[in-house]
């Protein structure tokens, strides 16, 4: 598996959301992404910069082309150095919300991509990874 | 700053969003929405979202209070133009919006509020 591109956009505040919103669907789309591919993972971007940013304090996202023949990816990883979640399992499940959103930014992303896992420690941060191919 | 227009049409509110909106203008949308509808004592506010790319979970949330809001205010929402991609995102998402009404376009989704008005009479 051979990296294509790699590049960093740090989330600071909600304009940098929309940033990593336009980075991933340059990504997706130099990767020959279908709409609704292209679609999936920049809604996912979206739900996972937000949590970066309301639940981890800010942090940034590392945002990778990938050719792994015949398969063309893009992965993102979203790293903080926030508070960390004590329990994943129920911060990924639907309407589990601690802030102002509707509880599906985590089990939304992992529904639109085709890889998903979630480190977290207690008082040192969470890194969200996805990828999604085609 | 950047604001998103309300347009006037007789007794309806038009707003078109064109661009990648950040939270705090869809919040300050949201806000402006409500105000308008009260001083013009609006019965219909059709929102036309065929330029968004990317409905996420936030936007959709405040789609929903719009429209929840405006009928707390006496008047129909009806949400128009969801690309198809955006549809298929929103539902693998787990939004379905529920409690907005929609339509393909603009001129249906017009007919729609104007029926429901008639329909009031």
């Amino acid at each position: 598996m051979a990296v294509v591109h790699r590049s960093v956009l740090p989330i600071r505040s909600q304009e940098d959301i929309v940033r990593v919103r336009q980075a991933t669907r340059e990504s997706a789309v130099a990767q020959g992404f279908s709409l609704v591919d292209q679609t999936k993972i920049v809604t996912a971007a979206s739900e996972l910069a937000r949590n970066t940013l309301d639940y981890g304090g800010g942090g940034e996202v590392e945002i990778t082309r990938l050719s792994d023949p015949p398969r063309r990816g893009v992965r993102l990883v979203f790293t903080d150095k926030g508070p960390g979640i004590a329990d994943v399992g129920q911060a990924l499940a639907d309407g589990f919300t601690s802030g102002r959103g509707l509880g599906l930014g985590l089990g939304g992303a992992r529904r639109l991509s085709n890889e998903f896992s979630i480190e977290s420690r207690v008082g040192e941060g969470t890194q969200v990874t996805i990828a999604r191919w085609r | 700053m950047e604001k998103i227009p309300i347009l006037k049409m007789g007794r309806f509110l038009l707003v078109t969003i064109q661009v990648d909106m950040h939270d705090q203008l869809a919040m300050q949308l949201q806000e402006n929405l409500t105000d308008r509808i009260v001083a013009v004592r609006a019965r219909g506010v059709l929102i036309d979202i065929s330029s968004l790319e990317v409905v996420d979970s936030f936007i959709g949330r405040m789609i929903s209070n719009i429209a929840a809001m405006a009928r707390v205010l006496d008047a129909e929402t009806v949400v128009v133009g969801i690309q198809p991609a955006v549809a298929i995102t929103l539902v693998e998402l787990g939004l379905s919006l529920e409690g907005v009404r929609t339509a393909l376009d603009v001129d249906r989704g017009m007919a729609m509020l104007q029926q429901q008005l008639a329909g009031q009479r």
